[in-house]
């Protein structure tokens, strides 16, 4: 993959460095130029990032960074600093409003994911509001859209109000007197997608605002967006003022550096993330983690909260104490086969675990299907054998191989595999116990 | 057909030069002089075109060359001589389908990029030149995908083959292959469903579609084509370089032009993938889909 991590490429502009000592005003220019290159490649705004680079610049060429003894690492924490408050700081919530039912308005371009989200958005706020919600189709004009939200209404259970091709300024008003009959106290209104610079178009939007009054108005943006991303969050905001940002297809190997412009441009944050194609892969969106994916250094933070809806909290606990220790038997192994399952794929998961970028998971192919043989294989132990693998000897291995249906070779490699991700823990845990980040400041050592 | 032609060329113009007159035109503007401010302003606007570091680079050292060499002296002149540079990059190498033989286009990419309606408007338009096209719709994931694609088919009026949600996309284009060649048809459109290129077993589906296409019609002229949407930035990259090591991708589709975004990316694909544009999007309307032509194409970009 192309993108290797700026976090690593950083670490690579001040690992030349290390036998100065001290930075030098040159040397912050050339880690810049990394800054910036790793930026527009990751979609980041033009103007953005000419801003963004003298704001850090500034701050690392002050005496905090240039006297510190590891200032690679400052450089890289003040990047990450900046990033998070451009973003917006901290995660924003979702408004209700105090009017009932509650109006969400979603826009934005063709193909940005909005009767996706829709639905995602209404069994999300269902599932963790205990919102009771309605959808409504307001897309007349793209051939089968509305079924495509009846389809989505009814896999998430929830139901929609839809009035064919007829004009959608009133059909929004209609739903939301069918929502106060039916007693629902949430409405989502699902719009055609528009370009930003249609006249008539977005003249039909901002009526159906006028006419139902939304506590939230969020643009739903694709997080593969490039350098366009500004004008039309420009746009979409001067005609509907926001209230808030979707960003869609962050599952991709995409840095979604556009998520970063448009509340750089807007000043609107980002309220949710789509990650994935199941209707349950929605996130609130978290500017920290955000910053971290750009900078290329994992998200333990989210892997920690899949972990967490997806099985209790002690195991959570136990999964991440285990994965930092690595004092991790077959056992564990075969126990996260089981819960990594219903958190996800194991490629989703490893990409967020810190230090594994991209580029090194290229050789750790993941398949569903090997995933599965390697379950049998340890299936095939004896408890023992999978507490202490040393103890397994050729005739064990025999004996393996033949109760899992497959071949000494199999049971070789995945021994084998099993002990490289043991080590690979290992060095993770030294990495950042080597001074990457300071003792007792952050709970999780995410970078620095 | 010429004025279709000359109407579709000034759609593109104006698309591509909805924000200020053209990518380029502004720093040809007024002042001639050819200096670092030149070449700084024009770095600028390749990035915002969504080209790309690198492309940029490249391109801007052909320029630089190429005003050495030819004694440029003028910005006018300039923006010649890049128009030239960019035709020249984007110039498929190679002919589309061949006229009057029977072709498959497979139709890929990710969620949302247009898929879809492209295949519905290349429907009407290989009708309109005198084919016989047939879709197959192999998107069996996406929710009221094959009913999007029917509306399609009976605007265009061209037959569809389609199963329920969840099928056997593969065993779709079985399908509409046999009835292709019961029907005497002479050009298959499959839709497939978007993918996100980094998920391995829904690209390896991919694989297995362009395995019954060779087995089924050995010989028949197949482009696998990427559609990408023009907003789409870096990240186009990527996605060229997944879809063709699994779907072995022959050119790109280029839709949304309409908009402000520039679809620069398309020139990077080129020259680090060699993969062409064959079709550019630039509207709604079944009309609004045309075959690519690169000097069209880079002069619009320019403002020329």
């Amino acid at each position: 993959m192309a993108f290797e991590g700026l976090s690593s490429k950083l670490q690579n502009v001040f690992k030349k460095l290390s036998g100065k000592g001290k930075l030098g005003e040159k040397d912050v220019k050339e880690a810049m130029r990394e800054v910036k290159l790793a930026l527009l490649e990751a979609d980041v705004n033009f103007t953005v990032v000419k801003s963004f680079v003298n704001t850090v610049t500034e701050r690392a060429v002050g005496a905090e960074v240039l006297e510190s003894l590891t200032p690679g690492q400052q450089v890289i924490k003040i990047v990450n600093e900046e990033m998070t408050k451009l973003m917006g700081g901290t995660n924003a919530k979702l408004e209700f409003g105090s009017r009932t039912p509650a109006v969400i308005l979603l826009a934005g371009l063709q193909g940005a994911g909005k009767t996706t989200m829709a639905g995602k958005l209404a069994a999300y706020l269902q599932k963790h509001y205990g919102k009771s919600p309605l959808l409504v189709a307001c897309d007349i004009y793209r051939p089968a859209a509305i079924k495509q939200l009846q389809v989505v209404g009814e896999k998430v259970g929830v139901p929609v109000f839809e009035r064919g091709q007829s004009d959608p300024v009133e059909t929004a008003k209609l739903a939301i007197e069918h929502a106060n009959r039916n007693l629902k106290d949430l409405v989502i209104i699902d719009t055609a997608g528009r370009l930003h610079i249609d006249g008539d178009m977005m003249a039909e939007i901002a009526a159906v605002k006028e006419a139902v009054n939304p506590a939230e108005i969020l643009l739903v943006i694709d997080a593969m967006t490039g350098q366009d991303a500004v004008n039309v969050a420009k746009s979409f905001n001067e005609t509907l003022e926001l209230t808030g940002v979707i960003v869609t297809k962050l599952d991709g190997d995409t840095r979604g550096g556009a998520a970063l412009s448009v509340k750089a441009v807007t000043g609107k944050p980002i309220k949710f993330s789509g990650i994935g194609e199941k209707l349950t892969d929605i996130e609130p969106f978290h500017p920290d983690r955000m910053a971290s994916r750009i900078l290329g250094m994992g998200d333990v933070l989210t892997l920690i909260e899949k972990a967490q809806s997806a099985f209790d909290e002690k195991k959570a606990a136990e999964l991440e104490s285990k994965m930092r220790k690595a004092e991790f038997t077959l056992e564990d192994f075969l126990d996260q086969f089981q819960q990594m399952k219903s958190m996800g794929s194991m490629q989703d998961i490893l990409g967020m675990i810190p230090g594994m970028d991209a580029a090194k998971l290229g050789n750790v192919e993941i398949d569903e299907k090997q995933t599965a043989r390697m379950e049998a294989i340890i299936r095939a132990m004896t408890p023992q054998e999978r507490r202490k693998p040393d103890i397994i000897n050729a005739s064990r291995r025999k004996r393996i191989a033949r109760g899992s249906g497959t071949s000494i070779q199999e049971v070789n490699r995945l021994l084998n595999q099993f002990e490289a991700s043991r080590k690979m823990m290992k060095q993770l845990t030294n990495m950042s116990k080597g001074g990457r980040f300071k003792k007792g400041k952050k709970r999780f050592p995410f970078g620095f | 057909m010429e004025k279709k032609k000359n109407g579709f060329f000034e759609k593109l113009k104006k698309g591509l030069s909805k924000t200020g007159g053209g990518l380029l035109a502004g720093i040809f503007l007024g002042d001639e002089r050819i200096d670092d401010d030149f070449y700084e302003e024009l770095e600028e606007a390749m990035i915002i075109a969504d080209m790309g570091m690198e492309t940029a680079d490249t391109l801007q050292e052909q320029l630089r060359a190429k005003i050495k060499e030819e004694k440029i002296k003028t910005r006018t002149e300039a923006r010649e001589a890049l128009a030239n540079i960019l035709a020249d990059a984007m110039r498929p190498e190679k002919g589309f389908i061949p006229a009057g033989e029977k072709a498959v286009l497979l139709i890929v990419g990710v969620n949302g990029v247009g898929k879809t309606t492209s295949i519905g408007k290349m429907a009407a338009y290989y009708k309109a030149e005198g084919r016989v096209p047939m879709m197959a719709a192999a998107d069996t994931f996406r929710a009221a995908a094959a009913e999007q694609l029917t509306v399609w088919a009976e605007r265009a009026d061209v037959p569809i083959v389609k199963h329920g949600e969840g099928a056997d996309p593969a065993a779709v284009v079985f399908d509409a292959i046999a009835s292709f060649k019961a029907k005497g048809c002479d050009l298959l459109l499959c839709d497939t469903a978007g993918r996100l290129h980094n998920k391995k077993n829904l690209m390896s589906e991919l694989e297995k579609i362009r395995r019954v296409i060779a087995k089924e019609l050995p010989g028949v002229h197949t482009e696998v084509l990427l559609v990408l949407d023009a907003t789409t930035g870096q990240n186009a990259i990527a996605q060229a370089r997944v879809f063709g090591e699994s779907a072995g991708l022959t050119g790109v589709v280029l839709t949304k032009l309409d908009g402000t975004a520039k679809g620069g990316m398309t020139v990077a694909i080129k020259q680090e993938l060699g993969l062409p544009v064959r079709f550019v999007g630039v509207g709604e309307g079944i009309d609004d889909l045309q075959p690519f032509d690169a000097d069209d194409f880079a002069r619009a970009l320019i403002g020329a």
